[in-house]
């Protein structure tokens, strides 16, 4: 496509460079420097899209961020939706098309990185234009620690687009010896391609770098895409700049209408002529520069339509010098075109009201309603706003700590002024900092701007119709007609009026919509637009990708991942593993062609045939020491510790204050003043915070420290009737008798000279040692227990065979068998509470009137009458009344399955539940809804495997 | 993101930092001496004004430390950060 539009001179692109490119599939070509709305537009294409509802075609409105309409979607060279064409900078390769409001995500994974970094700094400064660059170099060349960021290509801010001149020369020089001095500051951090998206509390903002973006196809790919920056500034300076206002009139939608500080930047930054033929309708000075340099570019400028009484002296001069007609006191009434806009409909004002409309061929209208100052992060710092009547848009109402307004985004909209607001909002930072000299530096003359005239605040053009045409939200396809419904259904605030009429919740949150829909409510409501307001500003400021908030947060690194020492030799041996916690344990051990259930009744029947071996070190383990270690101990657990002796183990249960189990596990006595606290897997960092707490906070006069050290001791269970066998052949120097080491005792011992702790721990009601090694060793101790465990069979078991030993034994989960409304007496522990201790934690509960009910759930097992039946967990328990069938519903609840299991050394599946009344209904039959039927099982004490304990000495 | 200033780390992230409850709500000297309704008052009963209100906070992952604070619950605000075994402070 040629590039007819595009001046002979001139912008900021680099001409010497060619990038091809594919939109809608009709190829264009660019330059470097463009962005693909400027290329399209070069090209003569206006024309990106449908509107989502009304399948409008819609164009490129703006020409950065506040474009409400050239939505497009990215092909190549990775899909990604919902973009702008006027952010998006042109690369070689680039393939994208319109969108109709609605993108569509990747099918395929992002293989880009992204990641996050945090900086702090004294001052951020959000803007670099004239005012932010303004105030990075005072608060720079005073010493402070300074963050500048900026989301444009370049620095510059509104500088980008304008023939602005600064000590007699093109701003940019400035700009570019600005971005020098700051460079060689070495407390400076510069980003550019980077928004600050969101403020938060005491000086946090969240920034988004796109680093890659711009390369397309050609990004390094070890790069990171995009970063998120977390950046906490003492002082943040908002120099965000101001977005220009459109104003509604009929059919405004047109491609080809466009935002005339937009057709200006695309001019001056891009060398691209946005028409052949404009007109530009205004309601204050600004537009009138479009017109002019427009104009000098080669348009033909068909009229300056003003809509104030009178035009400002000295732009009627420099139109007149151009030969542009300029109707003041007139309107754009409406529009006419097809793909894109061929006329614009001009009538004079008379009392407010458009008188006959007059046909003004164009290809381009250019529009300014004024300009809103972009508050959006000093709103989002909760800085409430004011209406200010003279410059037709909403300010900042007060001062904030931490958080100043500079330039244009606090309603300063000369040059010499941003210029002289930025560094005064510099120093006022350092003077708030206390940092550094109060350095003000000399600041480059403007041009004198001549006096202009006020702006008019006008929204709205009346259509004489409906307002259905009258577009106040282009990508919502929202309408005057559709805040005049709102008004008719009684809705006065504007947050209601945002959800009613979806005006401002699209893509760009508002940017150019929200203040119109304010202003046009009040009119219909009658009220001033101070009592309307603006809706609330929350992050993001722009659209942030899921990848970029994620950054390398993501797939394993999602959440850590904690293997045990012995892991790889789980792996090597095919375990499937399961997650618990954070921790990668082996469920089971699958042998040729065998499923979970295959496997476990496998392993089950192994181990309580010979000898099984799990690999428990995920167990918590808490270090106890200190004189007062007995006394912390006994006032925490329900049991007695003190009394325990050195070598000896005792389980224990924990309650909190209101008596329920928060935990269980054995105590090793390694000292008089030394404990090893087991917890379970779960419990083991919220048992470890627990103890902490008691201590720090209620009993700091006890002398005793706690430590985590389930990382530095790997454990490992050995099961079954054989295990003695394989402990003794293994640890050749201990008595492995049970006379010399009995149930519930611990030996220290060791192997080709590394420590190893031997305890007789058990879980599943088998003769069973358990070892504790240092985890540098512990794959060489369990390789060697294998090893002795071979001319017996020894077998590797997981998580589920570890789950049916010990349920078929009736030791509940905390967690899974309880939650949380469960006493020890519930769980049939009476015996593991002390009555002999005055108090401890938990105690004082268990005779409130609640714990005395004969009805509370208790824990028993059920045997499924069909043998046959594995009760899904969680299932709920019901009786059949006397004459065999169910109560009337809604039926009574009894209680649930909490574990179920099919069990080898029993021949059929079994569960444990806590019932009500459980223990008086041992022998009963209730029934269990599973699928539609009800499976009638029994219930049975929650021991059942062993209940007389016979088999745990060997 | 808020900065809670840790008495003994400094200002951290409030990521790193738990929430305890009430502060200065001692354990019962003797439990036992309790009826069934002052003992629910201390499981159970926590104030929960608007305004100030003495905290307990753990630094849980920074130096695993309690403190407590006063902080203002309309505002987020902390006005003043303490060790466990010192007395609520007189803010004025
Ligand atoms: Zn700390």
């Amino acid at each position: 496509m040629s590039s007819s539009f595009r001046t002979p001179d001139g912008g900021r692109i680099d001409r010497s460079t060619t990038l091809e490119f594919v939109f809608d599939g009709q190829s264009y070509a660019g330059h470097a420097g463009d962005t693909l709305a400027s290329a399209l537009l070069a090209s003569g294409r206006h024309s990106i899209a449908t509107s989502v509802k009304l399948g409008r075609p819609r164009g490129i409105a703006a020409a950065w961020a506040e474009d409400p309409s050239g939505l497009v979607q990215i092909e190549e060279p990775f899909p990604e939706p919902m973009l702008l064409a006027t952010t998006v900078e042109l690369y070689d390769g680039l393939a994208a098309h319109g969108l109709p409001g609605q993108g569509r995500l990747a099918d395929v994974p992002d293989s880009a990185r992204y990641d996050a970094m945090h900086a702090h700094v004294d001052v951020l400064v959000v803007g670099a234009g004239p005012a932010g660059l303004a105030a990075a170099l005072t608060a720079a060349r005073a010493g402070a620690r300074v963050a500048l960021v900026d989301e444009q290509a370049e620095a510059g801010g509104a500088l980008l687009g304008s023939d602005d001149r600064l000590d007699g020369s093109p701003a940019a020089d400035w700009v570019a010896s600005a971005v020098v001095e700051l460079a060689a500051h070495p407390e400076v951090l510069h980003l550019q391609r980077t928004t600050a998206f969101g403020l938060y509390d005491d000086g946090f903002v969240l920034a988004l770098q796109r680093r890659t973006d711009h390369l397309g196809g050609a990004a390094p790919r070890h790069e990171a895409r995009q970063r998120v920056w977390r950046i906490r500034a003492r002082q943040i300076v908002v120099a965000a700049g101001a977005h220009e206002r459109p104003v509604v009139f009929a059919d405004n939608d047109r491609p080809g209408i466009m935002l005339a500080g937009g057709a200006r930047t695309f001019l001056h930054r891009y060398g691209v002529r946005a028409g052949s033929e404009a007109v530009v309708f205004t309601t204050n000075d600004s537009a009138y520069a479009a017109a002019v340099d427009l104009a000098d570019a080669g348009v033909r400028v068909a009229a300056v339509v003003d809509a104030r009484p009178e035009a400002p002296g000295h732009w009627l001069a420099a139109c007149a010098d151009r030969g542009i007609p300029v109707r003041s006191g007139s309107v754009v009434t409406g529009t006419d075109g097809d793909e894109r806009v061929a006329a614009a409909h001009v009538a004079p004002l008379a009392d407010g009201r458009p008188g006959d409309a007059e046909p003004i061929a164009c290809d381009l209208l250019l529009v300014s309603g004024g300009w809103n100052p972009a508050v959006h992060l000093f709103s989002q710092a909760r800085g409430t706003l004011r209406f200010d009547a003279a410059l037709g848009a909403f300010l900042p109402a007060e001062e904030l700590d931490g958080v100043a307004v500079a330039g244009s985004a606090a309603g300063v909209m000369d040059l010499a002024g941003c210029l002289a607001d930025g560094r005064r909002v510099g120093a006022a930072a350092l003077a708030a900092l206390a940092v550094g000299a109060p350095a003000e530096p000399a600041l480059p003359a403007a041009d004198d701007a001549p006096a202009g005239l006020g702006p008019m605040t006008l929204w709205r053009v009346p259509d004489g119709g409906d307002g259905s045409t009258s577009f106040v939200d282009l990508q919502r396809d929202a309408t005057v007609a559709d805040l005049a419904r709102a008004a008719g259904a009684g809705l006065r605030s504007m947050e209601h009026v945002k959800r009613f009429t979806t005006i401002g919740t699209a893509h760009d949150q508002g940017k150019t919509s929200g203040v119109l829909a304010s202003g046009i409510t009040a009119e219909l409501l009658g009220i001033p637009i101070q009592a309307t307001g603006t809706t609330t500003f929350r992050p993001p400021y722009t659209p942030v990708a899921f990848a970029a908030l994620a950054g390398r947060d993501r797939g394993r690194l999602f959440d850590p991942e904690r293997t045990t020492a012995v892991h790889d030799w789980h792996v090597a041996e095919g375990a499937v593993f399961e997650d618990v916690g954070q921790w990668k344990r082996p469920r089971y051990y699958p042998r040729a062609g065998e499923d979970m259930e295959a496997a476990v009744l496998r392993e089950c029947a192994a181990t309580r045939s010979g000898v099984g071996i799990l690999d428990g070190s995920t167990l918590g383990k808490i270090d106890v020491q200190g004189p007062d270690a007995a006394v912390l101990l006994d006032r925490l657990y329900t049991n007695l510790m003190s009394s325990l002796k050195v070598g000896s183990v005792r389980y224990g249960v924990m309650c909190g204050v209101d008596g329920m189990v928060i935990d269980d596990g054995t105590v090793l006595r390694l000292a008089e003043d030394r404990f090893l606290v087991l917890t379970t897997t779960g419990g083991a960092a919220k048992i470890l915070d627990w103890m902490e707490e008691w201590v720090q906070t209620e009993w700091p006069e006890l002398r005793v420290h706690l430590a985590s050290v389930t990382e530095q001791w790997s454990t490992f269970p050995v099961v079954g009737p054989r295990s003695r066998d394989v402990i003794g052949a293994v640890f050749g120097d201990v008595d492995v008798s049970n006379e010399a080491f009995p149930f519930m005792t611990w030996r220290d011992t060791t192997l080709g000279g590394v420590p190893v702790r031997l305890a007789r721990i058990s879980f599943s009601g088998e003769l069973a040692y358990e070892v504790y090694v240092s985890s540098w060793y512990a794959l060489a101790v369990w390789e060697r227990l294998v090893e002795a465990g071979r001319p017996h069979g020894i077998t590797p078991y997981g998580t589920e065979t570890m789950h049916v030993l010990r349920a078929e034994k009736g030791y509940p989960i905390i967690g899974q068998d309880t939650d949380g409304t469960v006493t020890p007496h519930d769980l049939g522990m009476a015996w593991a509470v002390s009555k002999k201790k005055p108090d401890f934690v938990g105690k004082r509960s268990f005779s409130r009137p609640a714990n005395q009910n004969p009805l509370r759930k208790q824990l028993v097992g059920l045997l499924p009458v069909d043998r046959e039946t594995v009760l899904p967990e969680g299932s709920q328990i019901v009786e059949f009344r006397d004459d065999g069938r169910l109560p009337a519903p809604p039926v009574p609840m009894l209680g649930h399955v909490t574990s179920s299991y099919r069990s080898a050394e029993l021949g059929r599946p079994f569960a444990l539940a806590l019932v009500k009344g459980g223990r008086a209904r041992i022998g009963d039959t209730v029934h269990v809804p599973v699928g539609g039927t009800l499976v009638p099982v029994e219930v049975t004490g929650s021991v059942l495997v062993d209940p007389e304990g016979a088999r745990r000495d060997g | 993101m808020q900065l809670i200033e840790c008495p003994w780390c400094g200002p951290r992230e409030e990521v790193e930092f738990h929430y305890g409850g009430q502060a200065h709500v001692a354990y019962p000297e003797d439990p036992a001496a309790l009826d069934d309704e002052q003992w629910a008052h201390y499981v159970f009963y926590r104030d929960n004004p608007k305004g100030r209100f003495a905290e307990r906070w753990s630094h849980a992952a920074g130096c695993r430390r309690w403190f407590n604070a006063v902080r203002d619950t309309a505002t987020y605000r902390f006005e003043s950060v303490y060790h466990p075994d010192q007395p609520k402070p007189v803010i004025p």
